[in-house]
């Protein structure tokens, strides 16, 4: 009976689970708040599970949809569906929900219920936006989904919390704005806010140019691109641990996978011909962030900038129009979900016990907690793209298709072997090896049995994925290849019509 | 022709309230001060009693009383009602307070029932002169409420303020009314459309009459640029009227413009668009950047009612159906959450102490979680955030006026919006983010908490489900302007 409402599941359980944890949860009961938390995103995370084992690999349409009229005045509705490209990043969005809510078990002891809902209400809204076919229900997705991260920001985040998390929510909402612009000019012209309309709809190269740039606005704050970017350092500095692995994996993965969506099919011809102006973007994000990232302080602050040069692969893949090219760019999406999670992760780890971020203040702390730094290393290693881990895979699948564009592209987005390499691998010298700077250090202790066990998780899928891609690129293979042929069609009105 | 026992059915709402008024005016003199409540009882009993009939004297059909002095369609049946549920709302907020600054008297409770004759007058004005007397009855009461608080020189000043430039603008308003009677022999709505159409004139008279008129509503609407006096009136006056003025009236304005500048003058629409599309223009964007400097929340909130305003003209600007229904649909929600954000001071206000200052609210998360979340709805309501009902309010008039062809302007609102979010998420922030000045517990009556909850939680409900509303906003302007 649930079999045709997964998708409803997928969003509204972890909804009416947040709810469920404000309802009984308070900080007197802590631990069974706790536990009515994880229950709620495990459960979340089951109901997911379906679009794995029963997605059809095959089918070009969209797939699991169900809806009904919600608005009817201006035809709207409330319209689910997935492809290729959406169900790894449901997936994506429903497991790290649960490494957020272990990894904040004991750091969180004030607000807890507010805390675990807000990250289970997101959650819900998250999948949402992955999953609405319709513009409008697609937007307040999207901007429902900033109130609860503006809250865990702004009341569990560090020192400048309030000034990271109201500029976190005003460069979204500028950009979104626009988009909600956009949306409106296409129902006026459609009559409907349904995607696939859009996706049909013929506009001159004026319009889709107008329209491209509308969407750009809100996906490259989001990614988010050079020179939109500013945002994100401060955010993720601020923000507790779970907050930023939630904003690294999957936030920034809205915009990308957004551009696939809307962007790009809406508007075609003006993506080919803006697609110089992108991939430019793409490369000062992929190589200028990273020297950027080098001469960080602060661990939280160089994995941020790591970050906006990881997710300039994702969209100089989009951009090259290739199917290895586009392929690769999701499976760096999804491997930079688990990457990101869990370099943010090992800081927190660090933090929880030193309560400092500066890489300054360590070293040597190899020598007293060597499970850990194992750990580290490994996750450092796909963070620089190791053959064999996850961070491989997409890097190099992008790397190979701007090989075939240009080779210039190709030589400067290669550059990040080498600078990626640095910076992490710098930094892990710097924080791990050598002998212990401090009295600080030396009293470290080594994993909790919870963190081993997050730690080994994420370890796993890193590894699993970069041995074996196709557990990704076999979800997204007809689905990026019906794409592509849709953006080599033309949608410029013919003439004399 | 009716006669006059169906004229006075009509206007049996009305009446009853009008009656209400005077028998509680008078009991108000027989009654000892620990009594006083059953005049607030009467007072809330006569809102609902009124509601009920409006309801229940529901017809599909337009009709005329008085000689076509008075319309009753479906718009004033709905704006009506909302009118008596909004004001009955507002007389639950605003007991306790009244209670506990001497001001709870008959006089206050007299006064506020005129003034809802005067709106239901407003929104049924089929003629210039009926138009005119709601408007005056409306104004003149909410100036002697504005000073009812004798004593506190700064609410004194802001009636004197508020009757000074008010009585301005009523001169503005009747003065315009004199000129396009003179140009189309008639005070009737009706015919004055009619003639204006068939005799095509595009006299410089008109012209003048037509730009009388719209200052005169812009004034009443607070626009900019005739918006000064909405700060100060804001501010000076008591809470309890602030949100008086602030909220329910906004209803009848509406009406007043329907009726004036679409039902009446029309045909002269390429006149006034432009002129709402200025003071739209800059309504949004002074509310919104003047309200980031303030320290006050009556007004900031006062400044946030110019954008919002400004967003309301933006509707009525498009010209169109579809424009008129958002512009009725963004109103409705205007009202319900500057209900709820007026509420929100008066429950935070205790004994001696007004929670003006946007530092009272320092902390509320920890004071009182629910109250903090019922804020933190209608502030994000306010700014547009879905889903909440400000985003459709806002959502329905943009769409509209891109329809019509505004789409730099529409852009140009967005990015106010923007701005807009900065003061509102301040107000979040304060609440949330910050310490705690004070663990004072909030000190409020439980009725008032139960309604000022259900009323936040409809920002929210009517936010995910609008459809009704705009049914119901599309289905009333339909019918009146066909």
């Amino acid at each position: 009976m649930f079999n045709n409402h997964i998708l409803s599941l997928a969003i509204w359980v972890p909804i009416l689970a947040g709810m469920m944890v404000l309802l009984v949860g308070n900080d007197n009961r802590a631990c069974l708040t706790r536990w009515v938390s994880l229950v709620g995103a495990v459960l979340a995370f089951l109901v997911t599970l379906p679009l794995y084992t029963d997605f059809d690999t095959a089918q070009r349409a969209f797939q699991f949809q169900e809806g009904f009229h919600w608005i009817p005045a201006f035809n709207i509705n409330y319209h689910l569906g997935v492809d290729g490209f959406s169900v790894p990043l449901v997936l994506l969005t429903s497991f790290t929900t649960v490494i957020a809510i272990i990894a904040s078990w004991e750091v969180i002891q004030k607000g807890i219920a507010q805390y675990m809902a807000a990250f289970l209400i997101m959650s819900g809204l998250m999948i949402g936006v992955f999953t609405a076919l319709d513009s409008i229900l697609y937007y307040v997705f999207w901007e429902a989904m900033l109130i609860p991260m503006f809250l865990v920001i702004g009341i569990w985040g560090g020192p400048n919390r309030v000034y990271a998390t109201i500029k976190f929510f005003l460069y979204t909402l500028l950009g979104s704005l626009l988009m909600l612009v956009a949306f409106i000019y296409l129902f006026h012209r459609t009559g409907s806010f349904s995607i696939v309309d859009y996706y049909n709809l013929p506009l001159t190269l004026n319009e889709q140019i107008y329209i491209f740039i509308a969407f750009f606005m809100a996906f490259a704050v989001k990614i988010p691109m050079w020179p939109v970017h500013t945002w994100l350092p401060d955010a993720h500095v601020e923000a507790p641990t779970a907050g930023s692995v939630v904003l690294a994996a999957i936030m920034l993965k809205l915009g990308g996978y957004s551009f696939l969506r809307f962007a790009m099919p809406i508007a075609p011809d003006a993506s080919h011909h803006l697609s110089n102006i992108m991939i430019g973007l793409s490369l000062i994000a992929i190589l200028y962030i990273a020297l950027v990232a080098l001469v960080q302080k602060d661990m939280k602050k160089l994995i941020a900038y790591s970050s906006i040069s990881h997710m300039g692969f994702v969209t100089l893949g989009f951009f090259l129009f290739s199917q290895l090219g586009l392929e690769g760019a999701v499976v760096q999406m999804i491997s930079h979900g688990f990457i990101s999670a869990a370099m943010f992760l090992c800081v927190g780890v660090l933090y929880d016990r030193m309560h400092s971020r500066q890489i300054a203040d360590y070293g040597g702390v190899a020598n007293k907690m060597p499970m850990f730094a194992a750990f580290a290393v490994l996750f450092a290693m796909a963070n620089s793209g190791l053959p064999g881990t996850s961070g491989f895979v997409g890097e190099f699948m992008v790397i190979l298709a701007s090989v075939k564009f240009d080779f210039w592209v190709a030589f400067v987005a290669a550059t990040t072997l080498i600078f990626g390499a640095s910076y992490t691998l710098w930094m892990v010298k710097r924080v791990f090896y050598g002998d212990v700077a401090n009295k600080n250090v030396s009293a470290l202790q080594d994993l909790t049995k919870r963190e081993f066990m997050l730690l080994t998780v994420l370890a796993l899928f890193t590894l699993g994925l970069g041995i074996y891609p196709d557990l990704i690129t076999e979800l997204t293979q007809t689905t990026s290849a019906q794409f592509l042929n849709h953006m080599a069609t033309s949608k410029l009105p013919v003439a004399g019509m | 022709m009716n006669t006059i026992k169906t004229d006075l059915f009509i206007t049996l709402p009305e009446i009853t309230v009008l009656c209400m008024a005077m028998v509680i005016l008078i009991l108000d003199l027989y009654l000892s001060k620990k009594n006083r409540l059953l005049i607030y009882g009467l007072a809330q009993l006569t809102l609902f009693a009124a509601a009920y009939l409006v309801f229940t004297t529901h017809t599909p059909l337009i009709e005329f009383a008085y000689s076509n002095m008075f319309i009753d369609d479906t718009l004033s049946d709905v704006l009506k009602i909302a009118t008596l549920i909004g004001s009955s709302v507002m007389l639950v907020y605003t007991r306790y307070y009244m209670q506990l600054r001497n001001m709870f008297s008959g006089d206050y409770y007299g006064l506020l029932l005129f003034a809802t004759v005067g709106m239901m007058v407003m929104i049924s004005g089929q003629n210039m002169l009926t138009i005119y007397v709601g408007l005056e009855l409306l104004s003149l009461c909410v100036y002697a409420m504005v000073a009812l608080d004798r004593d506190n020189p700064k609410a004194t000043e802001a009636a004197m303020k508020y009757f000074v430039l008010g009585a301005l603008a009523s001169g503005m308003l009747l003065y315009g009314m004199s000129m396009i009677y003179g140009m189309t022999g008639s005070l009737d709505i009706s015919t004055i459309a009619d003639v204006l159409v068939e005799s095509q004139s595009h006299s410089p008279v008109l012209a003048l009459g037509l730009v009388f008129i719209v200052a005169g509503l812009a004034f009443k609407f607070g626009a900019v640029p005739f918006h000064m006096w909405v700060p100060d009136v804001y501010q000076g006056s008591p809470t309890a009227i602030t949100i008086l003025i602030g909220s329910v009236p906004k209803f009848a304005g509406f009406a007043m413009a329907m009726r004036l500048l679409i039902q009446g003058l029309y045909p002269l629409v390429a006149d006034w668009q432009n002129m709402f599309l200025m003071m739209a223009v800059l309504s949004i964007a002074i509310g919104n950047i003047a309200a980031i400097a303030q320290t006050n929340i009556k007004r900031m909130l006062a400044y946030s009612t110019i954008s919002h305003i400004g967003f309301l003209l933006l509707g009525i600007m498009s010209a169109s159906l579809n424009g008129f229904a958002s512009s009725m649909f963004y109103v409705t929600a205007y009202v319900m959450m500057s209900l709820a954000g007026f509420g929100m001071i008066l429950v935070l206000s205790r004994k001696g102490h007004e929670a003006e200052k946007l530092d009272d609210l320092k902390g509320l998360n920890k004071r009182s979680p629910w109250t903090a979340f019922l804020m933190l709805i209608t502030m994000f309501s306010m700014a547009g955030v879905p889903p909440t009902i400000g985003f459709y309010a806002k959502f329905a008039v943009l769409q509209s006026a891109l329809q019509a062809g505004f789409v730099p302007v529409v852009v140009f609102a967005v990015l106010m919006a923007v701005i807009g979010a900065f003061y509102y998420l301040r107000v979040i922030k304060i609440m949330y983010f910050d310490e705690p000045e004070s663990m004072v517990p909030i000190d409020a009556p439980l009725d008032m908490r139960f309604i000022l909850s259900l009323n936040a939680i409809a920002l929210l409900l009517v936010g995910l489900m609008p459809q009704w509303l705009m049914n119901l906003s599309a289905k009333a302007i339909l019918q009146t302007l066909q």
